[in-house]
């Protein structure tokens, strides 16, 4: 008889739903094929909805952390959280895919959004180096082929190529890491490695090093961001939003927990690790983004920016940047999914890839767009009447208590530059017109899509909402960081 | 509640505005409503105010970030109640301005404008730090798109530079808002203490030159104001600059009282700089637009003396001024936009001799520019003899560039009315080109006959600008930081 650990359901039923979520949607295929596309979508959008509600209610129950299935994963709020944004992220996502014109594939489409989506869940709650690698292999395979999935089009085979080298060599530094790690230390658990006397400082420390960039490639923090702007422009762009909100999350989360609880006694080496690699990332998302034309590619480099934003909270190593971080990824997540959702639409109406070009007159023509785009661009940008401006005012702060001015200077350097661009999309949202410029195609009506309408007008609220509500996210988020041991 | 009140209405009105599907006419006309309805809520908000006993009043508060000291809090002080009445009249003068000529995408328009109004109130009811942050950003998205829309043919540009000069300012300021409220551990306005780091009164300094604008932060001046719609640019002349003002009085010095005194020498060498400068560019300005865009930023240079005068004659001075100014600098403008439309041009070269025949706009012209030169026993000779009288302690010197932009102001007004009213006829101004229409009278008459009344009666403003000890922004000067 084998010893098993006692399971605890519960702290497992994210994932577990969004598996359920996944498998009735391959299911769908013996359906006859005019209802695939339906009950896919459904039991995808079912599957992170059940998710999501069950990350709630695990919230509430764990208000201390507990670890579970030896040492393996651990029950807290930190992952609750975590897998809350996540599932919301997703179903967003299945409504943005909704009006998708894809012939076939329509039950893998979802069945792999929302196994991507159990990974990632599965990923945040991760508590030894063994589980951090499955869970990020899981996801990742599922990304790559998301990426590729719409297989006519060449540039989403590229990008799915692209994605699986750079993504399996960041996967595979991240092993190494872990490797190196397990050898310096002989643990695995994130705890352990925390307290245990290291046998050689040098592979602690190229071990951390090598975690550190296998996650970084996932957060796409510059510099190892270099899939991004291709991948994020090739996949199909609700794989896009799906990536820039999901991804980011889960890598994000993964990477806070790790770092803290894991490496306490090296803080003093990876917060300044991490600085840099958030100014770097400041710098190039910021200027690379400046002279893009394609609007997925600079919303890429945006997103390689605010990446940079997110790991100034990480590298304050506090409670308070713990918080910065998990507020910022909610009008973060929403958006970034509400922006590629907006290129989505324009994509199918011109049936193009939507350039800077493609967007003259359509905050006229498309006035519900317009002011979507424009909201999201303002609260990328940190303007006020948006969520963005307490995200940047609290990383900011939590830098500042850390001491690291310098830092915050590079921030608003960083967000001067990028109102360069943002304000770009406004201006040929509404400064410019297409009959004028002879390039968009003015009148008529674009392709009806509710769902997609939904999941922008979600993405408003939840952007303009977190800017008047801010103590109660701020609660949930002080419970969640609250979870690790600063 | 009043000043929820009256930060919210015209932010519901642009809501309202912006939702109903209403033809032009009565959309412009329901925006020219809730601007008069603000003006009214005003008129309550004053006369609720005890002027005698001063300090802040009408102020309420709630909780946004309890975990970091953020709070929602507004309140007015005597000086900040008389800059937001300038504000509203001025507004309400605009929106009217806007309904009379007309313009297209109406809706997007006034209920852009509506918010603008909503934001600078804000700004200046503003007793949090992260609120006036918040607001005196907010006041740049309406400006971006109003110049960037419906403005002149270079608006593209105007609006580009415009951007990048505020938000760079802003952003400095966002760096000090944040570093000034982590270490206070609140950003109330009213509970924190001073500081005495000169980096954290540099960023907000310089945000609030750039937005006066003070020399030489002044770059976006000339082709915003000439790019943008004419009451827009009334509106950035008269009210927002004066946001500067208050940020100032509100927090530059108050809350960096040992910075802004070691400062002072800078800034008021800067701003008689400033005065000079812009009083001989105003001279040089080859159009209409560019003398008052000028001149509006002369006059703000000498407000800034008054301001860093550390006197209280030269306060009070600074305010009356403030108030006039935004008047009379509104009053210039639509009037500019009048004689632009009967033109097709503001080029002073191509205009002239409108007076004959045109008497009622000879008169209204005359009359904006006699108040603008300042002419003794107007409201404005009253604020710059003050300003004069209080900045004469830190040196004789800035009293002399005082007087010189008098008689500077003198040249240039002038210089402009003689060629639009006088000289020959110009190639612009056609025989049949009509006099002021009623529509024009009532929205520039009411603003100049308010200024009228300030000049019989100035103390109503200076006197009751700063009536407590404590309400005086030079109340913490000398003491030292805890």
């Amino acid at each position: 008889m084998i010893d098993t650990p006692t399971v605890d359901w519960l702290a497992l039923s994210p994932p577990i739903a969004l598996l359920a979520g996944a498998g009735l949607a391959l299911l769908s295929a013996l359906l006859p094929e005019w209802m695939r596309k339906g009950v896919s979508g459904i039991a995808a959008i079912a599957g992170f909805a059940v998710a999501t509600g069950l990350a709630v209610y695990l919230f509430q129950e764990s208000s201390t952390p507990e670890v579970l299935l030896d040492g393996s994963m651990t029950r807290d709020q930190l992952a609750a959280m975590a897998q809350a944004i996540l599932g919301v992220t997703g179903a967003a996502v299945v409504l943005v895919s909704w009006g998708e014109r894809r012939r076939t594939n329509h039950a893998e489409y979802y069945a792999l959004l929302a196994t991507a989506g159990a990974g990632m869940a599965f990923f945040v709650s991760a508590d030894n180096l063994m589980t951090l690698f499955l869970g990020l292999e899981w996801f990742s395979l599922c990304l790559y082929i998301l990426v590729a999935i719409d297989s006519e089009r060449e540039t989403s085979l590229e990008a799915g190529l692209k994605y699986l080298i750079v993504g399996g060599f960041g996967s595979a530094v991240l092993l190494f890491g872990s490797a190196l790690v397990y050898g310096a230390t002989s643990e695995l658990g994130f705890d352990a490695i925390g307290s245990a006397d290291p046998s050689s400082e040098a592979f602690l420390f190229a071990g951390l090093a090598m975690i550190l960039a296998g996650l970084a490639f996932k957060v796409s923090a510059a510099p190892f961001h270099m899939w991004t702007p291709d991948v994020y422009q090739g996949a199909p762009t609700s794989v896009t939003a799906f990536m820039s909100a999901a991804t980011k999350t889960a890598a994000l989360v993964a990477m806070l927990r790790i770092l803290v609880t894991a490496f306490p006694e090296q803080s003093d080496v990876w917060t300044i690790a991490v600085a840099v690699l958030a100014a770097i990332s400041l710098a190039w998302g910021n200027l690379g983004a400046l002279a893009q034309r394609d609007l997925k590619r600079m919303l890429a480099y945006s997103s390689i920016s605010h990446a940079g934003f997110m790991l100034m909270a990480i590298s304050a190593n506090s409670e308070r940047g713990g918080e910065a971080l998990l507020y910022y990824l909610i009008p973060y997540s929403a958006m970034s999914v509400g922006a590629f959702a907006v290129v989505a639409a324009r994509e199918r109406e011109l049936r193009a890839p939507v350039t800077l070009d493609s967007l003259a007159g359509m905050g006229w023509e498309r006035p519900y767009f317009g002011i979507a785009l424009w909201t999201f661009m303002l609260g990328m940008a940190g303007f006020p009447l948006t969520g963005g401006i307490f995200g940047k005012l609290f990383v900011f702060s939590a830098a500042y208590d850390a001491g690291e001015w310098w830092l915050v200077l590079i921030g608003v350097v960083a967000t001067a530059i990028s109102l360069g661009y943002y304000l770009n999309v406004v201006r040929w949202l509404y400064m410019r017109s297409g009959a004028e410029l002879r390039l968009a195609v003015a009148g008529g009506s674009p392709p009806r899509d509710p769902a997609l309408g939904v999941a922008v007008a979600a993405s408003v609220v939840v952007t303009v909402g977190s800017f008047f509500v801010v103590q109660p996210i701020l609660d949930v988020a002080s419970d969640a960081a609250s979870a690790l041991p600063f | 509640m009043l000043t929820t009140a009256l930060i919210l209405l015209p932010i519901a009105g642009a809501l309202v505005v912006a939702i109903l599907p209403l033809p032009r006419e009565t959309t412009a006309g329901l925006a020219f409503l809730v601007a008069l309805m603000e003006v009214g809520l005003w008129i309550v908000a004053a006369s609720q105010y005890d002027f005698d006993e001063g300090g802040l009043q009408l102020d309420a508060s709630r909780q946004w970030v309890e975990s970091l000291g953020i709070s929602y809090s507004v309140g007015f002080y005597g000086y900040s109640l008389w800059l937001a009445g300038a504000a509203v009249v001025v507004f309400a003068a605009a929106i009217g301005y806007a309904l009379w000529v007309g313009r297209d995408r109406s809706r997007a328009y006034y209920a852009l404008m509506l918010f603008l109004t909503g934001a600078v109130i804000a700004t200046f009811a503003a007793q949090d730090l992260l609120l006036f942050y918040v607001s005196f950003e907010a006041m740049l998205i309406p400006l971006y798109v109003l110049v960037g829309v419906w403005g002149g043919e270079r608006r593209q540009a105007a609006t580009v530079t415009f951007v990048i000069y505020t938000m760079a300012g802003s952003l400095l300021m966002l760096a000090s808002v944040v570093a000034f409220g982590v270490t206070q551990g609140t950003f109330s306005l009213t509970e924190s203490g001073t500081s005495d780091n000169v980096w954290i009164f540099l960023g907000f300094a310089i945000a609030f030159a750039v937005k006066a604008p003070l020399f030489p932060f002044h770059g976006w001046l000339p082709l915003t104001y000439r790019q943008a719609p004419i009451e827009v640019a009334a509106v950035l002349s008269a009210v927002v600059s004066k946001t500067a003002i208050y940020g100032f009085l509100r927090i530059g010095i108050p809350k960096f009282p040992d910075p802004a005194d070691d400062l002072s020498g800078l800034i008021l060498v800067l701003a008689s700089a400033g005065l000079v400068y812009g009083s001989v560019l105003a001279f040089r300005s080859p159009d209409l637009r560019g003398v008052i865009a000028y001149s509006s930023m002369a006059q703000m240079g000498l407000i800034t003396l008054g301001v860093f005068a550390f006197d209280d004659l030269g306060v009070d001075g600074a305010i009356l001024q403030s108030v006039a100014h935004g008047l009379i600098s509104a009053s210039m403008f639509l009037l500019v936009g009048m004689v632009e439309r009967r033109c097709g041009t503001g080029e002073l070269d191509e205009l002239g001799g409108m007076a004959r025949g045109r008497p009622t706009l000879a008169t209204v012209v005359l009359l904006g520019g006699m108040i603008a030169l300042a002419v003794p026993g107007s409201a404005t000779f009253a604020g710059e003899f003050l300003i004069m009288a209080g900045v004469y302690g830190q040196g004789w010197g800035y009293s002399v560039v005082v007087a010189l932009g008098v008689v500077l102001a003198a040249m240039y007004i002038l210089r402009l009315i003689s060629a639009v009213l006088h000289e020959k006829p110009g190639r612009a101004v056609r025989e049949e080109a009509l006099d002021l229409r009623l529509g024009e009278l009532g929205l520039v008459i009411p603003l100049l006959l308010v200024l009228l009344g300030l000049s019989v009666w100035p103390a109503l403003v200076s006197e009751s600008s700063f009536t407590t000890h404590d309400a005086s922004p030079y109340a913490s000067l000398g003491e030292s930081p805890p």
